[in-house]
């Protein structure tokens, strides 16, 4: 297995930035996931990293071994594409041994090797199948299969479930997760689900726009997002960001007169970072609310939606700066008639500020 | 009728077909159709019934008013459709009388007894389609694989100016290619190409490759990149990944465009005519003049006609499944 570390790497197509520079390092073992939008840089990413697609500028190490401008197959690594790219022309067992016989394997090692992957992956019962045969989750396996059977040093996926319907999709991540924890392999994932890629990576890697926004584990891009993009784009829905001001201690809501006090770990750095100006982006997840009638944010309920184990209501603040509206999670017994009146709190230790400027997070200061 | 709407049709329907077209009428119609298509299609075949006919006609038979249906059939015109003849001095047949008299006659005996002939040697029928396989053959080979790289370099690397280049080799077939018949034979017989195999199959080739590339890049466009990405990341090169991947997917529609380039080459009349005297003749031009002793011998050429249509019909015989799939491409995924 192995270490894959990208250095300054970056990729223009004519003037434009496919991936403005960018540096990552993955652990041998690690599952990183690539999260972004469409169009963000995280497929031309990937490419580069299997060799299909050249780097413009910057080093890629494979195993600390500068493999910047070799060969894809010269690259030790398998790649899963997302509309699988099984050969149509050859069978289940001819696809998953195709890239064994490219080593010049001998027959009865890559028969060997070959049921070794077909056991794991449990596709005993396709071998004489062809392709076009398969169901979608089938030919998810045998795509898994062909990339396993070769031992690379790491793998490379290229969204492996978009072309899978809902339920299929939940299924396959689990499989691909447990394939994952056996064989500990280094994997890079793309993906534009942020569920996925919460549940399948050991840390994330948020792009936008041809640029990182964050890496971080799951916990960290959900809970301290470095930036507003992140904020948003990470959680369905996201998290809610409203507009206030900061003025002696507390953070007026804008556009009401409801005041939040500033919480214990941002005393010191939100004024510094603020710089006077006092204009800050609160953000909090739907979760974190409280509902309760001595609140500090009043509002209005616009709609609610149900669920199933919890409900989640749509307030409208009348916060003009921003749109208006928060999502807040609420009992699934309670019943909230549209248009009536609330109020509720956010829990002081999951409150986020963000600067409205610069768009970033403002760190909070490291406590005990 | 009124019954079919309210009681629906007959049989429980276990087909997949549109509802419009499960009503008795409908289904009349349907058949009406076919039974057009079939009359259409015989109408079609009655040129190749006839000259079939004609090829096992006698002389009489086949200048006969009206056309006879019904005929004894002969072998008169494949005999001279093989062999050379000189009109048989009188001596010669009334010898041949005597021995017709006594019953003891050989087939080309009685050819010759026949038609007043005598059998003086091999004609250059064999030659001439022996010349047509090897140039139409050939020049399909060298077409198709020149035209399979090209199409493959045009779909898949940045060619500068690619649209333009695609237009120009299009731009090739835009001429009526009679046009160019006086210059290509000043300029062949300057090269010394005139009448030779070489000379007519890098004709047929040159013809062909615009067709080819065209039709073949429409094929190779329809195999999806990642295929070949997957082979190399699985550790092949570009070549390898090409002969196997590409090669075996786009395998019908190499075998649609063999048969089009096929059938052009091998039907081609005007270049062969005009480049081609003797030692390179195909058999186009050569069954044309085919001219016999005594007035034209329709048998003759009839048989030789036949007998160049079978090569041609074998290959789309057995090419038939592809080519269909030729002519719709682009329509269907496989």
């Amino acid at each position: 297995m192995a270490t894959i570390e990208l250095q300054k790497v970056e990729k223009k197509f004519g003037a434009n930035h496919a991936v403005k520079p960018m540096d990552l390092t993955i652990a041998d073992g690690e599952f990183v996931c690539l999260l972004g939008p469409s169009g963000c840089g995280k497929t031309t990413t990937l490419r580069m990293i299997s060799g299909l697609e050249a780097v413009t500028a910057g080093k890629i190490l494979l195993n600390g071994k500068n493999v910047t401008w070799s060969h894809p197959s010269e690259r030790d690594i398998a790649f899963v594409f997302q509309f699988y790219a099984l050969y149509p022309h050859l069978n289940v067992y001819d696809n998953i041994a195709f890239p064994l016989r490219a080593e010049g394997e001998k027959k009865e090692a890559v028969e060997s090797r070959v049921n070794e992957v077909v056991d794991i992956l449990r596709i005993e019962h396709l071998l004489k199948t062809k392709p076009g045969k398969l169901s979608g989750g089938d030919k998810q396996r045998v795509a898994l299969a062909r990339a396993l059977v070769r031992r690379p040093a790491a793998f490379l996926m290229d969204e492996p479930l978009g072309a899978l319907d809902a339920e299929l999709r939940e299924a396959m991540r689990a499989e691909i997760k447990q394939l994952h924890v056996a064989q500990n392999a280094t994997t890079v994932y793309v993906t534009h689900d942020q569920v996925e890629a919460m549940a399948l990576g050991d840390r994330i890697v948020v792009m936008s726009d041809a640029v990182v926004q964050q890496i971080g584990t799951p916990a960290e891009v959900y809970y301290d997002p470095a930036n507003l993009f992140v904020a948003n784009f990470i959680g369905s829905p996201g998290m809610n960001l409203i507009a206030g001001k900061l003025h002696d201690g507390r953070v007026q809501v804008a556009g009401g007169v409801d005041t939040i006090p500033v919480p214990v770990g941002y005393r010191n750095t939100l004024p510094a970072a603020l710089n006077g100006a006092g204009d800050v982006t609160i953000g909090f997840r739907p979760e974190s609310a409280i509902l309760a009638d001595d609140g500090d944010i009043a509002g209005e309920i616009y709609a609610v939606d149900m669920h199933g184990s919890y409900k989640l209501l749509h307030i409208n603040i009348g916060n003009g700066a921003t749109s208006g509206i928060v999502h807040v999670r609420a009992d699934r017994m309670v019943t909230f008639p549209i248009g009536s009146a609330v109020r509720f709190s956010i829990d002081p230790k999951m409150m986020r500020f963000f600067d409205p400027q610069s768009k970033q997070a403002i760190q909070q200061e490291v406590t005990q | 009728m009124s019954d079919f709407y309210e009681t629906g049709p007959s049989k429980p329907v276990t087909e997949s077909i549109r509802v419009d077209k499960v009503s008795p009428k409908a289904r009349r119609m349907h058949n009406i159709r076919a039974i057009v298509v079939v009359i259409l299609a015989i109408l079609m075949l009655i040129p190749i019934l006839v000259m079939t006919q004609t090829a096992f006609k006698t002389r009489a038979d086949v200048v006969s008013v009206p056309p006879t249906i019904v005929f004894k059939p002969s072998l008169e015109g494949f005999v001279f459709l093989f062999t050379e003849r000189a009109i048989a001095p009188p001596g010669r047949i009334k010898a041949l009388q005597e021995a017709a008299e006594t019953g003891d006659l050989s087939l080309f005996d009685r050819v010759a007894l026949n038609s007043g002939q005598e059998i003086t040697g091999l004609s250059d029928y064999v030659g001439r389609l022996t010349n047509s396989l090897i140039i139409a053959g050939l020049s399909t080979v060298f077409a198709v694989v020149l035209g399979l790289f090209a199409a493959y370099a045009f779909s898949r690397f940045p060619v500068a100016g690619k649209d333009d280049l695609m237009f120009f080799i299009l731009s090739t077939r835009m001429l009526p290619a009679v046009v160019v018949t006086i210059p290509l034979f000043i300029m062949y017989r300057q090269l010394g190409m005139h009448d030779t195999h070489i000379g007519m199959i890098l004709l047929y080739t040159v013809f062909n490759l615009s067709l080819s590339v065209w039709l073949l890049k429409g094929f190779i466009d329809e195999i999806p990149i990642e295929y070949e990405e997957a082979a190399l990341v699985d550790g092949y090169t570009r070549m390898q990944a090409f002969y196997k991947i590409v090669l075996p997917q786009a395998i019908t529609g190499i075998a649609a465009t063999a048969v089009f380039c096929l059938i052009f080459a091998w039907n081609e009349y005007a270049f062969a005519l005009m480049l081609t005297s003797d030692t390179a003749r195909t058999a186009p031009p050569s069954i044309a003049t085919m001219l016999g002793r005594g007035g034209i011998e329709w048998s003759a050429i009839a048989a030789g006609s036949l007998g160049f249509l079978i090569p041609v019909a074998v290959v789309v015989f057995l090419l038939r499944n592809y080519l269909l799939r030729g002519v719709t491409f682009g329509a269907i995924r496989q």
